[in-house]
């Protein structure tokens, strides 16, 4: 059968398996539109947890990203599971306590304003908006090219179909239906990563695999190779970064910050029964990321390896077109690989400097894979249905925070407080809706890589909520002028910053014109401590925190007392 | 109140905040410090195939953060026995 064929198979099966569940758990009340109604396992809710993390980013984009720069990558494997530590530690046990339905609850309540809860949502949808963004762009990715259509339409496809997925049911629907997709992505993941391993290094676990040696008797480290064909072949080494070290480490911070404050992420802790819970949720949730984390960097390595290997042949002479490998005329119907012949030998040259003659977008490598390694066909469209669930599973998650931000947050608790449930809940739907609209036209126009827009939501989450938050519990004196001041100066700052290298001044977006050397996907943390400056200098020569206010803060940092989990 | 008296509550939280900085110490030294900072001088080192920075920052310090999890989990659960506030 062809990989089509497979596809439609595997994707269908998968499909039906999503919307089998969701209509079995469809929401009834708005809580459990919202939260799940309280009562899940932290070993599924941590398998929802890393479904609903693990982004088309993750998996479709970052394995690629990291195959394209080596050491690095390192910033988003460790970024994006460090934050998790975060979590654990210093939010999660707190905010379950706590008791609240969102991030804007806690905001609003523990900084006793109107205000602070209207910031705090503003924040919340703008950062999620960001995200759903590269969300769409994934799915486009997948859909062109096994459907064989253009990016745009793919994208189009896909809002159609996270739509109906997303507006049907609620938190409920959504958490049992990520765990299903946990198990379809990490599946999917997972075969085609052992099978390349056992190919190309003789192991059957990647991440042994990729630190081995090669398969073909010479004996040579796989990542000794790979640093040696970049040598000869005008790339940067692979295991050695191009990026500023300082660079690295503020992309690394705000990654890990930012996750620490998404939105969509830390409303998971509300859906764990006990405090106790919410800790050991966080650590179920990075086992089942970090298998596929500690993964993703051999099948970057691995797949490098492979596709220098196929296009320019063995002895580094490139390959006749006619004999091009099936993975680049594949993919070339969808735009996304490109060869121009230059030297107009009718030969396919793949290197860093002058004698290049490909364009391969770094977003399909991982859907690649199973090609490069000339895997079977059904290995192939798992890929596809892998990548799907963990869009779509993302995908829908974060349109259930913007719903919840605009309907519960936004109108009930702001504008019209006089909201009937049934009035609140199609406000919720409409919302969705609007959001799904949005963030296909922001898939269709992206300002980069998906795992770079994505990036870009990190920034925005690490300098406004985690500074607010953070203070909120550790610092009790932390009043409301200077929780607001701080996530305003913190997002104003993060914005303007990005916005002006990557949409006003994007010829201006080098190192040289960078801020002490950092680059846009970096400055969430410059923001973050901004945040942090800002609003300690104005809790200073303001009014002094009320009592009963930092009374419930004591009473947040120990666990008794905490309340059934929240079901309104 | 959960606590017998107020000295307990600070006593409690003050355990919790150091278990907190001695966790998030290690957290900083495998990520920041082995992975990006002390990258180049440990790249020296072979560990099989990988060079040791690189694995650091590729594997290492995502093994690290599981565990320092689980470990904080463990930890707190005999804090909050030991101040009777558990739930």
């Amino acid at each position: 059968m062809d990989i089509q064929t497979w596809t439609f198979i595997l994707v269908g099966l998968t499909f039906a398996l999503y919307i089998g569940i969701a209509v079995w758990a469809r929401a009834a009340s708005t809580g459990e539109f919202y939260v799940a109604g309280g009562g899940v396992h932290p070993v599924a809710n941590g398998m929802a947890t890393a479904a609903d993390w693990m982004s088309a980013a993750s998996f479709i984009s970052m394995a690629g990203i990291i195959s394209f720069i080596g050491y690095d990558g390192g910033v988003y494997l460790m970024g994006w599971t460090g934050g998790y530590v975060l979590l654990a530690l210093c939010l999660a046990p707190y905010l379950r306590k706590f008791g609240k339905f969102t991030v804007p609850d806690f905001i609003g309540d523990r900084y006793y304003s109107q205000t602070a809860r209207m910031v705090a949502v503003f924040c919340a949808i703008f950062v999620s908006f960001t995200y759903v963004a590269g969300q769409m762009r994934g799915v486009g990715v997948v859909f062109s090219r096994f459907l064989e259509v253009d990016i745009n339409m793919g994208i189009i496809i896909g809002m159609c179909i996270v739509f109906f997925y997303a507006v049907m049911g609620g938190m409920k629907g959504i958490t049992y239906t990520q765990v299903a997709q946990y198990c379809v992505l990490i599946f999917a993941f997972m075969v085609p990563a052992i099978f390349t391993s056992i190919m190309m290094t003789g192991n059957p676990v990647p991440q042994l695999g990729f630190g081995g040696t090669v398969a073909d008797g010479s004996g040579m480290y796989l990542l000794d190779k790979l640093d040696g064909l970049s040598a000869e072949l005008g790339f940067n080494q692979y295991t050695d970064g191009s990026k500023s070290m300082v660079d690295v480490f503020f992309i690394t911070a705000a990654l890990m910050v930012g996750t620490a404050g998404l939105p969509h992420v830390i409303i998971r802790f509300f859906t764990v029964p006990k405090v106790k819970d919410a800790r050991i949720s966080a650590g179920w949730a990075l086992i089942f990321i970090a298998i596929l984390y500690t993964t993703a960097p051999a099948v970057a390595a691995f797949a490098r390896v492979n596709m220098i290997d196929s296009i320019n042949g063995p002895e580094l002479k490139g390959v006749p077109a006619e004999q091009a490998p099936s993975w680049v005329t594949n993919w070339e119907k969808t735009g996304l690989v490109k060869w121009e012949d230059k030297n107009g030998d009718g030969r396919m040259f793949y290197s860093g400097d002058a004698r290049n003659e490909m364009d391969i977008n770094r977003d399909i490598i991982v859907l690649a894979s199973p090609e490069l390694a000339n895997l079977p066909n059904w290995v192939v469209a798992l890929l596809a249905a892998g990548g799907l669930a963990a869009a779509l599973s993302t995908a829908a998650g974060l349109l259930l925070v913007i719903s919840t931000s605009v309907a519960h947050d936004l109108l009930k608790k702001g504008l019209k407080p006089d909201m009937t449930e049934k009035q609140e809940l199609l406000a919720a739907r409409l919302s969705a809706v609007g959001a799904v609209i949005a963030a296909g036209y922001m898939g269709i126009n992206p300002p980069g890589f998906v795992a770079q827009v994505v990036a870009f939501a990190f920034g925005l989450a690490a300098s406004s909520f985690f500074p607010a938050i953070i203070l909120g519990i550790f610092y009790k004196k932390m009043n409301k002028e200077g929780a607001i001041a701080g996530m305003i100066a913190g997002i104003v700052f993060t914005t303007a910053y990005i916005v002006f290298f990557k949409f006003i001044n994007p010829e201006m977006n080098t190192p040289e014109n960078w801020w002490f050397g950092i680059s846009p996907e970096g400055i969430g943390t410059l923001g973050m401590i901004l945040n942090f400056v800002v609003a300690i200098a104005v809790n200073k020569v303001t009014a002094e925190t009320p009592q009963e206010v930092q009374e419930m803060v004591e009473s947040i940092r120990y666990p008794k007392g905490a309340g059934a989990a929240i079901d309104h | 109140m959960a606590f017998e008296n107020q000295d307990m509550a600070k006593r409690y939280w003050s355990e919790n905040l150091k278990i907190m900085g001695v966790l998030l110490a290690i957290w900083f030294a495998v990520s920041y410090g082995f992975g990006i900072l002390l990258v180049e001088p440990l790249n020296q080192i072979s560990l099989g195939g990988f060079k040791l920075g690189f694995w650091f920052a590729q594997q290492g310090a995502i093994y690290t953060f599981v565990v320092l999890i689980f470990v904080y989990v463990v930890k707190m659960n005999q804090l909050d026995k030991k101040y009777n506030v558990e739930e």
